[in-house]
């Protein structure tokens, strides 16, 4: 058995994998860890000699995006399902694997591509910034965001930030890997604990208006919600603890509505503009 | 009035439309640049309400003062709500703000309709103007245009937004005669129609490969249907709905479940449709959409309106059993395309699977096809359904939701303000 005690980066993936391919070494005889994790149970081992050497495989395109993408995703098992599809593919006379969607191996991946994706999605979509001052030599403002991601994904997801707040300095901490924007250059540091975070923005209140007034308490979906924006993230959204009050206040809202009595017309007023608008005859198209 | 309170009336006022796509809009973004903004991907919802409505913009509006009188709406002049104006300057810094700490994709405006079409216009364009010219904001922007509007401030809204909409708000002329006298289906078409001509003749200028650049032009237009306001059939809905995106290419038809308003109106008795009126009707649309369907095979003049219980996909199966069982490993893509609990997604995964082996019942599990929906309407390597299941009464049975069991126990817990509002608003 061989075990392969890798930085859970891509990179490192593919220097191993590149390396146990060549000799051949078949997948259900590699033990894959993150070295970040604890020393294993298993003395290190040395490399075993080449069973038998082969030339560098190449693999399709399409395959090493789906590789970046699987590769952040926390599953102990992505390495070994990875290059369990690079064998197949390689070694395993399955060219074409990846268009078999059926495929267990296939299935799985594509699961969890779905799932790092999702979490991307979730990270721009939930990130908040908050103001904390601005940078007296070159007058742009400075915004921080707390956050806390599901799978490693910083890196994918920063490229998006970059885009859209050029023109404004940034970070965004989160537990495992922080990255920093200064209107030059992306560039990404070791994780920090919540305590770095500034704890507070003026225009939250704002917004948390905005959130009130913009829910129709006639129309509760409260699953829906929740499947969209689950309860992990709300501890970091400033608009979250206002739930549970707009939930319980609806009933009474609608009954009041309901209740009403309903107005009387009101004659138009003298408008030149309303006048104008041919009233008689509304022909059908 | 203080900033706060004109946010809580004007976002309170814009709410019930429903609109809120992100999506579809030219690719841009801010680098290079001392602005913010990007579009062009799939849309972001940056937090949910608990109406389960997804919140990517600023949706206010300008001012809520109106001149019409539309009797479904909040705004209309008989109505004794409170009234409040932003000015442009007031909407261009709520935006910027609440855009820079990534609450929202950008400002979806709208407005009363004040002195004229005209004047309202040119109102809700300044913001628009503001924001793209003197703040280098590239993010989305909506802006509802108003169809009495001259077509040349319709234009000049097209060149700053990234999607205009006017909302035709019933599907039938006889509907807003009597609830909104002073929109005209006629002319809400022909400003459509303009629109259309105007985002088209743009995409043909861009193909041209000498021509300079063309100035931007917003890349779609959406629009809103009340379900519900009026005696209107799910057939005059689908059946308008289709003329429009026929018609017009409109990008999304959005259908909006009529709810109770505070300062309701006699002319219009409250009698809110159950939710899931609206969630049929939008699965309708994506089976015009994308599944190749005709309006007259999901409803027709014997059954105008959608089986409430059941999907509409599902619903056309049962009325259609002559037309399966279909086999997964030989049906062209259309006839999959039909099969319940079938998705696209899935039947491409499907198709590209069979080239190189046969599918089995496990390779559907594995793809989370709903099984117990699609066995009864489908063939694989190992399930042939059995005859009696197409043929007999019972398949209908088999897909109805549970009946309802009353609550017995005197002891049994309160209902909860969820329960309460569920009865209230008909949510299954």
């Amino acid at each position: 058995m061989h075990t392969a005690r890798i930085k859970p980066t891509l990179e490192s993936w593919r220097e191993e994998a590149r390396a146990l391919l060549v000799r051949r070494v078949p997948p259900d005889a590699v033990l894959w860890f993150d070295a970040s994790d604890e020393p294993s149970l298993f003395p290190a081992e040395s490399s075993p000699p080449p069973a038998a050497v082969s030339p560098t495989p190449r693999v399709s395109a399409a395959f090493m995006e789906l590789a970046r993408t699987v590769a952040a995703h926390t599953d102990e098992r992505r390495w070994g399902l990875l290059y369990r599809l690079l064998w197949r593919m390689t070694h395993g006379g399955e060219r074409a694997l990846l268009n078999v969607p059926t495929d267990a191996d296939v299935r799985l991946a594509e699961q969890w591509r779905q799932a790092v994706s999702r979490a991307i999605h979730k990270m721009h979509a939930f990130v908040r910034f908050r103001l904390t001052g601005k940078d007296e030599a070159t007058g742009r403002e400075q915004f921080v965001a707390w956050f806390e991601p599901e799978h490693r994904i910083v890196r994918l997801a920063a490229p998006f930030f970059e885009k859209r707040f050029a023109g404004m300095d940034w970070s965004i901490l989160t537990p495992v890997e922080c990255a920093h924007w200064d209107g030059e250059r992306l560039h990404f540091t070791p994780g920090v604990p919540p305590s770095a975070a500034p704890n507070e923005d003026a225009l939250e209140d704002l917004w948390r208006t905005y959130f009130k007034s913009i829910f129709n308490p006639a129309r509760l979906k409260v699953k829906m919600m929740q499947q969209e924006m689950p309860k992990r993230y709300w501890k970091n959204l400033p608009e979250a603890p206002l739930i549970p009050e707009l939930i319980a206040a609806s009933s009474v809202r609608v009954r009041t509505m309901l209740a009403t009595e309903g107005l009387e017309v009101k004659p138009a007023p003298r408008n030149a503009y309303l006048e104008s608008l041919p009233r008689k005859d509304h022909p059908e198209p | 009035m203080d900033l706060q309170r004109k946010l809580e009336i004007l976002a309170d006022a814009a709410k019930y439309d429903a609109s809120c796509a992100s999506s579809g809009a030219a690719r841009k973004d801010s680098r290079g640049s001392q602005g913010v903004g990007s579009t062009g991907g799939a849309g972001i919802c940056h937090s949910y309400a608990p109406d389960g409505r997804c919140i990517s913009l600023l949706k206010v509006l300008l001012t809520n003062a109106c001149l019409y009188d539309c009797h479904y709406c909040i705004n209309r002049r008989s109505s004794n709500v409170q009234r409040a104006r932003f000015t442009p300057e007031e909407v261009v810094q709520l935006t910027l703000d609440f855009y820079k700490r990534n609450y929202i994709e950008g400002l979806f405006l709208s407005s009363g309709i004040i002195q004229s079409a005209d004047h309202t216009m040119e109102l809700v364009i300044e913001v628009a103007r503001k924001l793209r010219e003197e703040h280098l904001f590239r993010g989305y922007i909506h802006l509802k245009t108003i169809p009495e509007a001259s077509p040349a401030l319709i234009e000049r809204a097209g060149r700053y937004a990234d999607r205009i909409s006017i909302n035709i708000e019933l599907p039938t002329q006889a509907g807003l005669t009597r609830l909104a006298p002073e929109k005209n289906l006629a002319r809400t078409q022909a400003a459509m129609g303009h629109i259309h001509g105007k985002i088209e003749e743009r995409l043909a200028d861009k193909r041209k490969p000498e021509a300079p650049k063309p100035p931007p032009f917003a890349t779609g237009q959406s629009t809103q249907m009340l379900v519900g306001a009026d005696e209107s059939t799910d057939a005059d809905i689908l059946q308008r709905a289709d003329a429009l995106y026929t018609g017009y290419r409109l990008r999304r038809v959005y259908y909006s479940g009529f709810s109770p308003i505070p300062e309701p109106s006699k002319v219009l008795p409250i009698k809110p449709p159950p939710l899931v009126r609206e969630h049929r009707l939008y699965q309708a649309d994506w089976l015009l959409r994308f599944y190749d369907f005709k309006v007259g095979e999901i409803v027709t003049p014997d059954a105008p309106h959608l089986d409430l219980a059941l999907d509409p996909k599902l619903s056309w199966a049962l009325r259609n059993r002559a037309q399966f069982p279909a086999d997964i490993n030989r049906a062209p893509r259309e006839t999959l395309l039909r099969v319940p609990g079938l998705g696209a997604r899935n039947v491409d995964r499907i198709l590209a699977a069979r080239r190189h082996c046969r599918l089995r019942l496990v390779d559907l599990l594995r793809l989370r096809v709903p099984m117990k929906k699609v066995l009864p309407f489908i063939i694989a390597a190992d399930h042939t359904p059995a005859h009696l299941d197409l043929d007999g009464d019972s398949l209908r049975q088999r897909f109805l939701p549970p009946p309802q069991q009353m609550e017995l126990s005197l002891a049994g817990p309160p209902p909860t303000a969820a329960d309460n509002a569920s009865v209230l608003t008909g949510e299954l």
